[in-house]
């Protein structure tokens, strides 16, 4: 097979098959078989632990799966990960972006590493900032931001090089409600206007259901239940909510299970944006 | 080719932007040299036992003293890199398309340059010490590319120790662990024929040795490179080659 060119599943975004991750005898992603339309925004609930960080990290090409595959716009993330790279966007759930450049260097860095031409980037980069409501702020070090104004620059240097897929690992976390919102408009916008596919982690119900078309909860591993957020919710009544339907399927509430050291990233993330 | 070099580039330049709004470490990173030169150096140059060619001890010292200021900061660069993994900033370089080597050697480009400003440092203390430096234009680049290329190899290897340990508590240990003896078996403030054998064995395998040496045969009046510039160029170069290519696969571990 042609390495260059896409293998298989065109019409989806992310196809996994079997995909498993083992730290040592710890199993954090087991045969997880995963399918994302295109255009679409996927939510991957679960609790702290549940696999969610790890599936990003090994679709994103950061993490090589212990066994299974998975595809990323038509590329096999191990075979062709350059290809894939090329064609994805991430938002690690830690702050990314340079506290010690501005805004502005942030996006030219991000830009120059996509081997983007000057004169595109710099088009790009005044769009990208002016989308995200960041024009003003463009030449102020990035220390200086709020946690919502973070959040937005890490969005647009995502987009810029316009991915196919955004992968965003629990993109509000530690935000403000107001913050939290922003990034929600921003997001859904982005995907109206380029019709780019979206997958983020999250364990924010509220969250998942102001964004996700399709969601899939996580559970130690495994896929608990998938489906769209109306109907996983019509299945267990009518005035079920997605809290409902999470304690349902993943036997317990968002705030049980987790392993030290992704609470304390998770805790880590929240203090430096709040 | 094109984009590999603007990769490289944009990372350096990054870099350096960070650097040169936060010049504090720069200034910090001269208290040493001057300690060294001033306190060390004034005092053994009374000691008349150390065979130093026809220089001075001071003289002699110099450019020993510019090398060990470059290892001394070039050896701490993994400790940023740490802090930029748990920051996020490590994965989001990984994801982008750009080949590892170019952001290996984007690091190495913007050490190489911090290291010509601590060349600068060290040139104006000689200046006040009225060591005899050479200012012909072919020696001053002798130096410059000595000194960049002496900051690229520390900053790369200290880059592999953290690709390694992970953790900012371990990668103190280690750096502590290994910058005097690195310093001590070389030629910075030695000659290789005053050490015992085995001494002189490990110094022979150490690039600060070849560092000091060219500095040495560059920077001072009467100086000497006694194992050639071309000798010291090409050690320094292999090195150089072989641990970029050892950080550029060792990186991505960083984001696991």
């Amino acid at each position: 097979m042609n390495p260059g060119s896409p293998s298989l599943g065109e019409a989806l975004a992310i196809e996994t098959v079997e995909l498993t991750r083992r730290f040592g005898s710890y199993v954090a992603v087991d045969r997880l078989s995963l399918q994302v339309g295109r255009g679409i925004v996927f939510g991957l609930l679960g609790a702290n632990g549940a696999g969610k960080s790890t599936t990003i990290k090994m679709l994103t090409t950061l993490l090589p799966p212990t066994s299974g595959k998975a595809t990323v716009a038509g590329f096999d993330v191990v075979a062709t990960s350059r290809a894939v790279r090329r064609r994805i966007g991430y938002v690690p759930q830690m702050l990314s972006a340079d506290g010690g450049l501005t805004g502005r260097e942030n996006l030219r860095l991000s830009a120059a590493l996509y081997g983007m031409d000057t004169a595109v980037a710099h088009s790009r980069i005044a769009d990208a900032l002016a989308f995200m409501g960041l024009d003003a702020f463009g030449d102020k070090l990035v220390k200086t931001y709020s946690g919502g104004m973070i959040r937005r620059l890490e969005l647009a240097q995502a987009m810029l090089h316009q991915p196919a897929v955004l992968f965003l690992d629990e993109p509000t976390i530690g935000l403000d409600p107001t913050a939290r919102r922003s990034v929600w408009d921003r997001l859904l916008e982005l995907r109206d206007r380029t019709g780019m596919t979206i997958l983020l982690t999250t364990h924010d119900m509220e969250e998942a259901d102001a964004l996700c078309g399709e969601l899939a909860i996580l559970h130690q591993g495994v896929i608990a239940v998938s489906g769209k957020p109306s109907e996983l919710k019509a299945a267990l009544g009518a005035k079920a909510t997605l809290d409902d339907v999470f304690a349902h399927h993943s036997g317990g509430t968002i705030q049980e299970g987790g392993r030290y050291i992704d609470v304390r990233q998770a805790r880590n993330t929240a203090r430096r944006l709040g | 080719m094109i984009s590999f070099a603007r990769q490289t580039a944009a990372v350096a330049s990054a870099e350096l932007h960070k650097l040169l709004r936060d010049p504090t470490e720069l200034f910090s990173r001269a208290v040493q040299p001057i300690l060294w030169l001033v306190v060390f150096g004034q005092v053994f140059s009374r000691v008349r036992g150390i065979p130093t060619g026809g220089v001075s001890y001071l003289a002699f010292l110099t450019p020993g003293i510019l090398a060990q200021s470059v290892l001394f900061s070039a050896i701490f660069y993994g400790i940023a890199v740490i802090w930029e993994r748990d920051l996020g900033i490590v994965h989001k370089l990984l994801v982008t398309p750009a080949p590892r080597s170019a952001l290996v050697l984007g690091k190495a480009a913007a050490a190489g340059l911090r290291g010509v400003i601590q060349a600068v440092v060290v040139f104006l203390i000689a200046l006040a010490l009225g060591i005899a430096l050479r200012w012909q234009a072919l020696s001053i680049l002798v130096v410059i590319l000595a000194v960049m290329l002496g900051s690229a190899i520390f900053s790369t290897f200290s880059l592999i120790i953290a690709c390694i340990v992970k953790t900012r508590e371990r990668f103190m240990g280690i750096g502590q662990v290994l910058t005097m003896p690195l310093f001590f078996a070389s030629s910075a403030i030695y000659p290789l024929d005053l050490m015992p054998d085995w001494l002189q064995a490990v110094a022979r395998l150490n690039p600060l040795t070849y560092l000091v040496d060219a500095l040495r045969g560059a920077m001072i009046v009467g100086g000497e490179a006694v194992h050639g510039l071309g000798t010291d160029f090409g050690v320094m170069l292999v090195v150089f080659v072989v641990f970029t290519a050892i950080a550029a696969n060792l990186y991505p571990q960083l984001a696991r």
